[in-house]
C-alpha cells in the first residue's frame, strides 16, 4: 500500500513514556474498585525496517502496550505515534498502516473458509476489487495455504491458522507489522514456518515489532530486544548486549527430586546468588542458579541438598534466557 | 459491508437458525389454531405473517446480540475494530446479516401455515409485500445496530435480548391488533420499525394501502442510522478506554 514513510531519522515506531491503567471491581455483595497499573512508564523507539522485540513474562505489559500501538487500547497517559501518526488522534489511519498478528486459536471465522475470510477483509481495508484476487493468492502462497482457501477453518489445524492469521495481517501489505506472540501454542514445525515468514517480511524492510516469551525466538530473530517486566522496560540492546549483561556470571543447573522451598529459599539467601528460578520437568525439578562469576557454588549447593536425591548438577555459560531471567526476577 | 459473508455465517449456526425457524413455526400454530377454534374474522394469513415478524424479531434481537458476544467470544471484535472501515458499517454489516436471517422465519410460517392449516396464501399486492419485507428488513437490522453498540461496550448486555423480544411482540401488535392494547403502548409502537412493517405487509397481503406504512418505516430506519452513527462512534472510543473488545 502506498503508506507514509516516516521523515528522515524519524522512528517508525514511538512510544514514549506510556502509561495504561486498567480498572476493574473485586467482591460480591461489597464491590470494591481494583486499579491495576499494566504498563507503568515505557518508552521506546523502533527504526523503519527494524525487527523489534518485546520479550517478558506472562502480565508484564507486552499485549497492553501492542494493543495501543494498534489502536484497540487508548493509552492512560504517554505519547504513542507510529509512522509518525498519533494513535489516539488518527486511529483510522494508523490502521491503513499496520497489520496485528496474534497468536491463538481465536481470530478467525471457523464457519467460513480461508478465502472467505480473507474477501471479508480485503473489504474492509478497501482493497481494490481488481487486485483483491491475485493478493489473496500472494499472501496465501506466501503463509504456504495455496490450493487450500476453499476450505472452512473449522478443519485448520492450529498451525494453519496462525498461517491464515499472518496472511490476514499482510492482505494490505502495511509497513508496519505487530506480531503478539504469533507461534504460542504452534507445533515446533508451524512455529518455525512463521518465524521464518517473519524473518522474510523483515528482509523486505518491513518494521516489525514483535512480542514473545521464547528466548530463542527472539534472538534468532530480532535486531533488538527491549525486556518488560511488571509493566516497565528494564532492558534493551541487541541480543548481544543483553547476553553480555550475564557474562560475568556462573550459572548452575541442578536437577533433583522433591527440593523443599525452605531449601530453596536457603539458596537464593547465598551471597554470591544472584537469581534462582524452578521448573518442574517430568517428575523432576530443575533448578537454575545464576551468581557471581567464580563463585565455587558447586560444593555450598551440594552441601546445602544433602538428603535430596539430585540427579544431575553442572555448570554452564550463560545465555540470553539467563540474562533474561536475571532481568524479570530482579527485585 | 461484510452483510455477505455474515448471513454466510448466520445461516450455518444451528442456533439463529432454531430461533428464527422453529420458534415462530410454533407460535404460528398456536395461533392459527386458536384462530380456527375460536371462528375469528381474521384470515389465517394475517396470524402467519404475525408469526413470522416476530420470528425476524428475535433473530434480530438474539442475533445481534449473540453475534457480537459471538465475536467477542471468537477474538473477532479485535479485528474488525483494527480494521480501518468505520466501525458503524462493519457493526451494520453483521447487524444486516442477521436479520436478512430472519426472512426464514416468514417463508417458513406462510409455507407452514399453508400446509398444515390450509392458510389461503394469496397477496395482494405482491410487489409492495416484497418491498416492505426488504425495507422492514433493512429497518430492523438498523435497530439491530441501535442495540448492538451497546452490545460492544458492555460485555454482558445481550442478556437484555431476552428481555425485549416479548414486550415487542406485543407492543409492535404482532400478537394482538394494536386496538386492543393501552393507548399509551402506541407511543411506543409508532418508535418501533416492525409496528410499520407488519402493517405494511398485512396491507400488502390482504388488501389496503402499504405505502404510509412503508414510509414510516424507512423514516425509522433513517432514525435508527443517524442513531446508530452517534452511539457506535462514542461506543467504539469508549471500548478503547475500558477494554472491553476482548473476552477476558
Amino acid at each position: 500500500m502506498s503508506a507514509a514513510a516516516p521523515a528522515r531519522g524519524e522512528p517508525a515506531i514511538e512510544v514514549a513514556d506510556l502509561r495504561r491503567t486498567y480498572r476493574t471491581t473485586t467482591g460480591t455483595v461489597r464491590r470494591r474498585r481494583l486499579e491495576i497499573e499494566a504498563v507503568r512508564g515505557v518508552s521506546l523507539r523502533v527504526a523503519p525496517g527494524e525487527l523489534f522485540g518485546l520479550l517478558g513474562p506472562n502480565g508484564a505489559g507486552k499485549t497492553t502496550t501492542i494493543r495501543v500501538l494498534c489502536t484497540l487500547l487508548l493509552p492512560t497517559s504517554g505519547t504513542v505515534r507510529v509512522l509518525g501518526l498519533d494513535v489516539v488522534a488518527s486511529p483510522r489511519e494508523v490502521r491503513r498502516r499496520i497489520g496485528y498478528v496474534f497468536g491463538g486459536d481465536r481470530g478467525l471465522y471457523d464457519r467460513l473458509s480461508a478465502l472467505d475470510n480473507l474477501r471479508y477483509f480485503a473489504d474492509l481495508y478497501a482493497l481494490d476489487p481488481r487486485r483483491q484476487r491475485q493478493r489473496i493468492d500472494e499472501v496465501l502462497e506466501l503463509v504456504g495455504l495455496q490450493g487450500r482457501g476453499k476450505e472452512r477453518v473449522e478443519g485448520f489445524s492450529r498451525g494453519m491458522r496462525q498461517r491464515l492469521h499472518l496472511a490476514r495481517g499482510l492482505l494490505h501489505d502495511p509497513p508496519v507489522l505487530f506480531f503478539d506472540e504469533p507461534t504460542i501454542g504452534v507445533d515446533p514445525v508451524g512455529a518455525r514456518e512463521v518465524r521464518q515468514v517473519v524473518s522474510e517480511l523483515a528482509r523486505a524492510g518491513k518494521t516489525i515489532l514483535l512480542t514473545t516469551h521464547y528466548m530463542f525466538e527472539a534472538d534468532s530473530l530480532c535486531d533488538r530486544i527491549a525486556v518488560i517486566s511488571k509493566g516497565q522496560i528494564v532492558a534493551e540492546g541487541t541480543p548481544q548486549q543483553l547476553k553480555a549483561r550475564v557474562t560475568a556470571r556462573s550459572v548452575v543447573e541442578i536437577e533433583a527430586y522433591g527440593i523443599p522451598e525452605a531449601t530453596v529459599q536457603r539458596i537464593r539467601d547465598l551471597p554470591d546468588v544472584e537469581a534462582v528460578t524452578t521448573e518442574i520437568r517430568d517428575q523432576a525439578q530443575q533448578l537454575t542458579v545464576q551468581a557471581r562469576e567464580g563463585s565455587q557454588l558447586t560444593g555450598r549447593l551440594l552441601q546445602i541438598l544433602e538428603g535430596v536425591r539430585v540427579e544431575r548438577i553442572v555448570a554452564r555459560e550463560p545465555t540470553l534466557e539467563d540474562a533474561y531471567v536475571a532481568l524479570v526476577t530482579a527485585p | 459491508m461484510g452483510w455477505w459473508y455474515q448471513l454466510k455465517m448466520q445461516a450455518q449456526s444451528g442456533f439463529v437458525v432454531m430461533v428464527s425457524l422453529v420458534q415462530p413455526l410454533i407460535f404460528a400454530s398456536i395461533a392459527m389454531a386458536d384462530q380456527q377454534a375460536g371462528n375469528r374474522t381474521l384470515p389465517l394469513l394475517y396470524y402467519a405473517l404475525g408469526a413470522g415478524i416476530m420470528g425476524i424479531w428475535s433473530t434480530v434481537v438474539f442475533g445481534c446480540g449473540g453475534a457480537l458476544s459471538w465475536q467477542r467470544h471468537q477474538g473477532m471484535l479485535e479485528p474488525l475494530v483494527m480494521a480501518p472501515a468505520p466501525l458503524v458499517l462493519v457493526l451494520l454489516g453483521i447487524t444486516l446479516g442477521t436479520a436478512t436471517v430472519g426472512l426464514y422465519s416468514m417463508g417458513a410460517t406462510l409455507l407452514w401455515g399453508w400446509l398444515i392449516f390450509g392458510a389461503h396464501i394469496h397477496l395482494v399486492d405482491p410487489v409492495a409485500f416484497v418491498l416492505a419485507a426488504v425495507v422492514m428488513i433493512v429497518a430492523l437490522g438498523l435497530l439491530g445496530l441501535v442495540m448492538g453498540s451497546s452490545f460492544v461496550l458492555y460485555r454482558n448486555a445481550n442478556a437484555l435480548s431476552n428481555a425485549l423480544e416479548y414486550p415487542v411482540w406485543l407492543v409492535c401488535g404482532l400478537v394482538v391488533p394494536l386496538s386492543l392494547l393501552p393507548g399509551w403502548t402506541h407511543y411506543l409502537a409508532y418508535i418501533l420499525a416492525p409496528t410499520w412493517g407488519i402493517e405494511a405487509m398485512r396491507a400488502a397481503a390482504l388488501g389496503g394501502n402499504p405505502w404510509l406504512s412503508v414510509l414510516w418505516c424507512a423514516v425509522a430506519s433513517l432514525v435508527y442510522l443517524g442513531l446508530g452513527v452517534v452511539l457506535v462512534s462514542n461506543v467504539e472510543r469508549l471500548s478503547r478506554a475500558h477494554a472491553t473488545l476482548t473476552f477476558q
